[in-house]
């Protein structure tokens, strides 16, 4: 899972008001190169939840990127190869996906988020 | 300025709609581009301007019928002439026409008149060029073909013959009547067409993606062909992203990637998405087959209960996807069985049971399903996007119900039916999304879920499409009818890929 992916997901359990960001517990993370596409940034950066991406990246040990970022930092590229590593090429890989409200762990295995709810959670 | 179209004898209602959306990915109505500003004045501007939902300018030849392969279309450039059939999928070649006529006699008259600033930079003596014939219906002997080649020694070829790698390309196509029997569109009269090639379809991607030399596949996994029609309905391009709510093998993603296109699907069976059948045969190994670029992103989730965060919306590009309606792959959802149908209460899973519980799902109308759908896309799609999908309608009479589902969000640009049964057939339907998603239209999204979810019976039943299209018939009443169906509702040579 890319923290793209994590940027765009919550915990959607019945009753939780505050599913995001969900916290990042992170077994095994792997970086895979992906090509670099400053228009595909440049698109995707106005729909970003910078600070959840910048804890996202955090807890899986990658400190490269600003507390906080405006449109006129898409200009560098030294901004938009960080940008471009944090959200594309970092991946979960084992781990989980934790509710910030109710503690309800969403495993991550073999890269893929199971975000499915339980019975008494819809 | 007006090009002779010619297509393959396929999937004849997503010919047009696909030239259009290449027209558009291509930016024919962005303003630009236009050769001169009087064609630009004769584009069709009868939308409001909103180019969005834009279309070209078609003619038929004289007394053709639409289902005819012969079409000619009013494109602003040679350059997206060629652009666009290169792209396709069911462009047979886009022709800049240099003469047409009922008679050999008729069109030579017509290629003399062609003027001849447009006709002799293409036979230049340091040219190459290869003349092709064509008909359609019909089997031409070499030894015609030849007589046929050898009969335009009136136009003034003095370059090299090249069959391998020709600088131009040339056709005389032709088209006959043959009597009602043969099993094609009617035709009037014999029509001979001659003409400069400017750009064809490269179908040698089909052979390369087709599904029978793919590692992993589903029961219901995409054809090739199709999947590309519905990439290119979708205006799939680099940079643009595009979601598959139900990604299965990911065979509708691949199509995207293809074209350059960044994906992401979920789907509601883990199994399908993570396991695959082993560490060599899943989504994954499929992207890899083909040398694309990874998906971005593999989920599981439900359509019904999608995981978005509050706030998220206007991030897809386009939404494409096959919904499973129930006739070969039902769809789920969360929720027991017992739970929807109010025999039990909550089940509530005890804390030690937690981490590896597998919840239970539910049977899922296409109803709903097309409504969250719906829903979904009208939310993530960025205003102008793309929502491409199959909708499945039972053939009754001689027409299909052309009631297909609305939202205020969405404009209907293009439904292209795919007969797959004399019982059914799915319709494939292109939306483009032309109103932002208001408040309002979130709250009676939310209503309506809620009504779903308290009528769950009634929806299943009244939206079983399965036992309509397998239940066998009355061989009484039913009989008679499905043989009556069998003779009249389609045309003799329309079938599942024509």
């Amino acid at each position: 899972m890319r923290l793209l992916t994590h940027n765009m997901l919550s915990s959607n359990i019945k009753g939780v008001n505050n599913g995001f960001p969900l916290l990042i517990e992170a077994e095994k993370v792997v970086e895979k190169l992906v090509d670099f596409n400053p228009d595909f940034l440049r698109n995707i950066f106005p729909k970003i939840d910078w600070k959840a991406l910048v804890a996202a990246a955090r807890a899986v040990g990658y400190g490269e990127l600003p507390d906080a970022a405006d449109p006129a930092m898409l200009d560098s590229d030294d901004f938009l190869r960080h940008l471009h590593h944090a959200l594309l090429q970092l991946h979960l890989e084992e781990g989980a996906l934790v509710c910030p409200e109710t503690g309800r762990r969403f495993p991550v295995n073999k890269g893929i988020p199971n975000m499915l709810l339980h019975e008494d959670e819809v | 300025m007006w090009y002779l179209c010619v297509f393959y004898h396929r999937l004849l209602d997503y010919r047009k709609p696909e030239v259009e959306s290449l027209a558009n990915l291509f930016g024919a109505f962005n303003g630009g581009d236009w050769d001169s500003d009087s064609d630009r004045d004769s584009s069709n501007r009868e939308n409001n301007g909103n180019i969005e939902t834009m279309s070209l300018q078609w003619r038929l030849p004289e007394n053709h019928h639409p289902d005819s392969p012969f079409h000619f279309v009013y494109l602003p450039s040679e350059d997206m002439a060629r652009k666009i059939a290169n792209r396709s999928i069911l462009v047979k070649g886009v022709y800049e026409l240099w003469g047409e006529g009922n008679t050999h006699e008729e069109m030579e008259e017509a290629i003399k008149l062609y003027p001849d600033d447009r006709k002799l930079p293409y036979l230049t003596s340091e040219s190459t060029f290869k003349i092709t014939v064509d008909s359609f219906g019909k089997v031409i002997s070499f030894e015609e073909q030849n007589d046929r080649i050898r009969s335009l020694s009136y136009i003034p070829f003095k370059g090299r013959v090249n069959l391998r790698t020709p600088d131009h390309k040339f056709w005389l196509m032709e088209t006959d009547d043959y009597g009602s029997n043969n099993g094609l569109p009617p035709v009037v009269q014999k029509r001979i067409f001659f003409g400069r090639e400017v750009g064809s379809a490269d179908r040698k991607l089909l052979p390369t993606y087709q599904l029978k030399s793919r590692t992993y596949l589903g029961p219901t996994a995409m054809d090739a062909e199709m999947a590309f029609l519905m990439a290119n309905q979708a205006l799939a391009a680099p940079g643009k992203l595009v979601y598959d709510p139900f990604v299965g093998t990911g065979s509708i993603l691949i199509a995207a990637a293809h074209f350059g296109a960044m994906t992401m699907g979920a789907d509601i069976d883990i199994r399908v998405v993570r396991d695959g059948r082993g560490p060599n045969c899943n989504v994954w190994s499929n992207f890899k087959q083909y040398g694309l670029p990874m998906t971005l992103a593999l989920l599981r989730a439900d359509n019904n209960l999608p995981p978005w965060r509050p706030g998220l919306k206007e991030v897809f590009d386009a939404v494409i996807c096959d919904p499973p309606y129930g006739v070969r792959a039902g769809g789920r959802k969360s929720g027991g069985r017992k739970l929807l149908k109010g025999v039990v209460g909550p089940y509530t899973v005890p804390d030690d049971k937690r981490t590896d519980h597998i919840p239970s799902t539910a049977a899922y109308s296409l109803v709903e399903c097309v409504h969250d759908l719906l829903d979904l896309a009208a939310r993530m799609l960025v205003m102008g996007g793309r929502l491409v999908f199959f909708y499945p309608v039972l053939r009754e009479d001689d027409t299909i119900d052309t009631h297909f589902p609305e939202h205020p969000c969405f404009e209907l640009i293009a439904s292209c039916e795919q007969i797959l049964s004399l019982r059914y057939s799915r319709v494939l339907l292109t939306m483009v999304k032309i109103g932002p998603y208001s408040e309002e239209i979130a709250e009676s999204a939310r209503i309506r879920h809620l009504e779903f979810k308290e009528n769950h019976l009634k929806w299943l039943e009244d939206g079983n499409l399965r036992s309509a299209v397998f239940s066998p018939t009355d061989p009484q009443l039913g009989g008679a009818a499905d043989a009556k169906l069998g003779k009249d509702s389609k045309p003799k040579y329309r079938g599942k890929y024509v």
